[in-house]
This record gives structure tokens, C-alpha cells and sequence, in this order.
């Protein structure tokens, strides 16, 4: 294992990651719009941005709080939208687990759905890939993905609805995450699995607190992982 | 908005510390120890079991257009999906899907 690999695999994720540039910087910087026209001064939309990291439940945050609600509401609200990332932690850990702890504390910081899609994807296809090529590609991919989430959210809170809001954007990542789960549809226990996440998923809207789609995801794991055991 | 200064730093605070948290929960915890191969059969769905349960209501009932179905966003999902199945490309179905989007909308209106 040399370096040069090391940055060659750096740099194919930071590559892959581009593309996905266009969806980060209309939603960090609708954002940092939402939170500075709620009322946040530029200190705190930039906290927001900087340590939570995690944009759809920095809109739930700033939803609860603009209709006053408990601030433990806001939390419980805001935090069971991010608890799917707890599943990608458990993903990403026989690929990722061997690291010494300040580089999983370092990871865990970065492990937003981007990162995590991009680089689960590549560490199942190409199971050949040792631990240092892994961490190279997982830097490489949230290279271009959080600086931005950062320096967006700023310009948004900073230029305000000065900002044309309408062409479409909001479908940019609806459209992304598309695109990075089509390719991973590689066996019927993948595509079985991902049927019953969107049927539970719409199902159980309904449910509070994004629960809904956390009862879809472990049934859906639960599908594949059975079709995959009948069919070895 | 009718929190005080400290009550708002304290809400980012802990979701800061909350996501951290979440996130760092099984790669910090378990680390390197081996996990029990039923355990590793269903991690390996979490990405197909996520990612479309997370995105079909936004597909289905987009707030852009007050939650009412739009044949446009409709189409375009069902050709990023396409186009990412059989190309395997992630760019190529991002813009095939986003030139569908634009296209229709471009007809449409």
C-alpha cells in the first residue's frame, strides 16, 4: 500500500462527490435564507450549520421553533430525523470499524447521507479495497460535500431572498438520492428490499417524528436480508 | 420566535451533540470487533432500505407544488432510477433525470 494510491483513491472519491455539489449548495444555502428570515443572527445559523450538519433536520429544528414549540419537542423532533444515520454508522463499521478512535470520531462527524451512500457503495462493490484506500475514499467523497454545506449556509443567511428561489431545486436531491440507490439495485433482495422501503415508507407518512420511515427501513432490511439468505 | 439567546444555543448544542452522537454510536462502540454474519446480511440492505423510503414521499407528494402529484418530478424520478439501473452511472442518471425535469416543465408550462 503506498501513498499514491492513498491519493488516487482520494481523489476518484473526491471526483464521484462533484456532481453532488449541485445539490448541496441550493439547500445549505436555503438554509442559511429560512434560518436568517426566522430570525437567527449569522452566529447561530452558522452553528447550526457547522455542528449539526445534517440540513433536513436543521429545517425540522427551525420549523418547531418558528411555532414556539417545547424545547424538548424540537429536540425529539430534530433527532429522530437523524436517527437513520445511526443505521449508516452500523453500515459502515465492518468497512470503516478498525480505524484508530480519533479517526471514527473524525468520520462520525462526516457521516452525512452523501458521504455515507457514496462510499457504502463503492466499499460493496469493490470488496478488495483495504482500510487506508477506504478512509482515502470516504475523505475524498466529503471533501466537496461539507465545506460547502458550510460556506453556503453563509451566503444564504448573508444575501438573504435575494436569492431566486424557483427553478425547480427543491427536486435536485430527491433526484440525487435517486441516482445514487439505482446502481446499488444490484440483486433481487436489493430491489425487494428497496420496494418495501418505498411502500412502508408512503404508508406510514403518518407516523410522528419521521418514525415512519426508520419501521420502513428495518422491514426493508429485514426483506433483503431474508431473500438473500434463500436464495445462497 | 419566543426563545431566549441561551434557550437557542442550548437547542443547536444538543442537536449538535445528539447527531455527533448517532452518528458515532456503532462505529465508535463496536469498532473492530466482529459482528455475527445475520447482523452483516442486514446492514448490507441499509442504503436500499433508506434512500427510496426517504425520498418517495418527496417524489410522490412534493411540497413545491403543495403536495399534489407533478407528472414532471414523476417522470423524472422514474428516469434517474432507469438510467442509474441500467447505466450504473450516478452523473448520467442525475442528468438524465434533471433534463426530464427541465423538459417537461419546459412543455408543460
Amino acid at each position: 500500500m503506498t501513498t499514491s494510491t492513498s491519493k488516487s483513491t482520494y481523489l476518484l472519491g473526491l471526483t464521484r462527490a462533484l456532481p453532488f455539489v449541485i445539490v448541496v449548495i441550493p439547500f445549505a444555502m436555503l438554509f442559511g435564507v429560512v434560518a436568517t428570515e426566522a430570525g437567527l443572527p449569522l452566529s447561530q445559523t452558522m452553528a447550526f450549520s457547522v455542528l449539526v450538519v445534517a440540513g433536513a433536520s436543521q429545517f425540522a429544528a427551525l420549523q418547531f421553533m418558528s411555532e414556539n414549540a417545547p424545547v424538548l419537542v424540537i429536540l425529539a423532533s430534530a433527532l429522530a430525523v437523524n436517527l437513520r444515520m445511526a443505521m449508516y454508522s452500523a453500515s459502515i463499521t465492518p468497512h470503516l470499524g478498525s480505524a484508530p478512535m480519533w479517526q471514527r470520531v473524525v468520520i462520525s462527524y462526516f457521516l452525512v447521507d452523501q458521504s455515507y451512500a457514496m462510499s457504502n457503495a463503492e466499499f460493496e462493490a469493490r470488496p478488495e479495497m483495504n482500510l487506508r484506500e477506504k478512509l482515502a475514499y470516504f475523505a475524498g467523497v466529503s471533501t466537496p460535500i461539507c465545506p460547502l454545506w458550510f460556506g453556503f449556509s453563509y451566503l444564504g443567511a448573508v444575501l438573504g431572498d435575494r436569492i431566486p428561489s424557483d427553478y425547480g431545486l427543491d427536486f435536485a436531491m430527491p433526484i440525487a438520492f435517486l441516482a445514487m440507490v439505482a446502481p446499488a439495485l444490484r440483486t433481487p433482495a436489493h430491489i425487494a428490499a428497496a420496494f418495501v422501503s418505498i411502500v412502508l415508507a408512503l404508508g406510514l407518512f403518518w407516523v410522528p417524528l419521521n418514525l415512519g420511515l426508520l419501521i420502513a427501513a428495518v422491514f426493508a432490511m429485514m426483506t433483503g436480508a431474508e431473500i438473500e439468505r434463500r436464495m445462497a | 420566535m419566543n426563545y431566549t439567546d441561551a434557550q437557542i444555543w442550548g437547542i443547536i448544542v444538543a442537536m449538535g451533540v445528539g447527531t455527533f452522537l448517532i452518528r458515532f454510536s456503532f462505529l465508535g462502540l463496536i469498532g473492530s470487533r466482529p459482528m455475527p454474519p445475520w447482523v452483516l446480511r442486514h446492514l448490507r440492505y441499509t442504503s436500499v432500505a433508506i434512500l427510496p423510503g426517504l425520498v418517495a414521499p418527496l417524489v410522490l407528494w412534493p411540497a413545491a407544488t403543495d403536495g399534489q402529484p407533478d407528472p414532471a418530478r414523476l417522470a423524472a424520478a422514474v428516469v434517474t432510477v432507469a438510467v442509474g439501473y441500467w447505466t450504473k452511472g450516478v452523473v448520467l442518471a442525475m442528468l438524465a433525470g434533471a433534463a426530464t425535469l427541465y423538459g417537461l416543465q419546459f412543455v408543460i408550462s
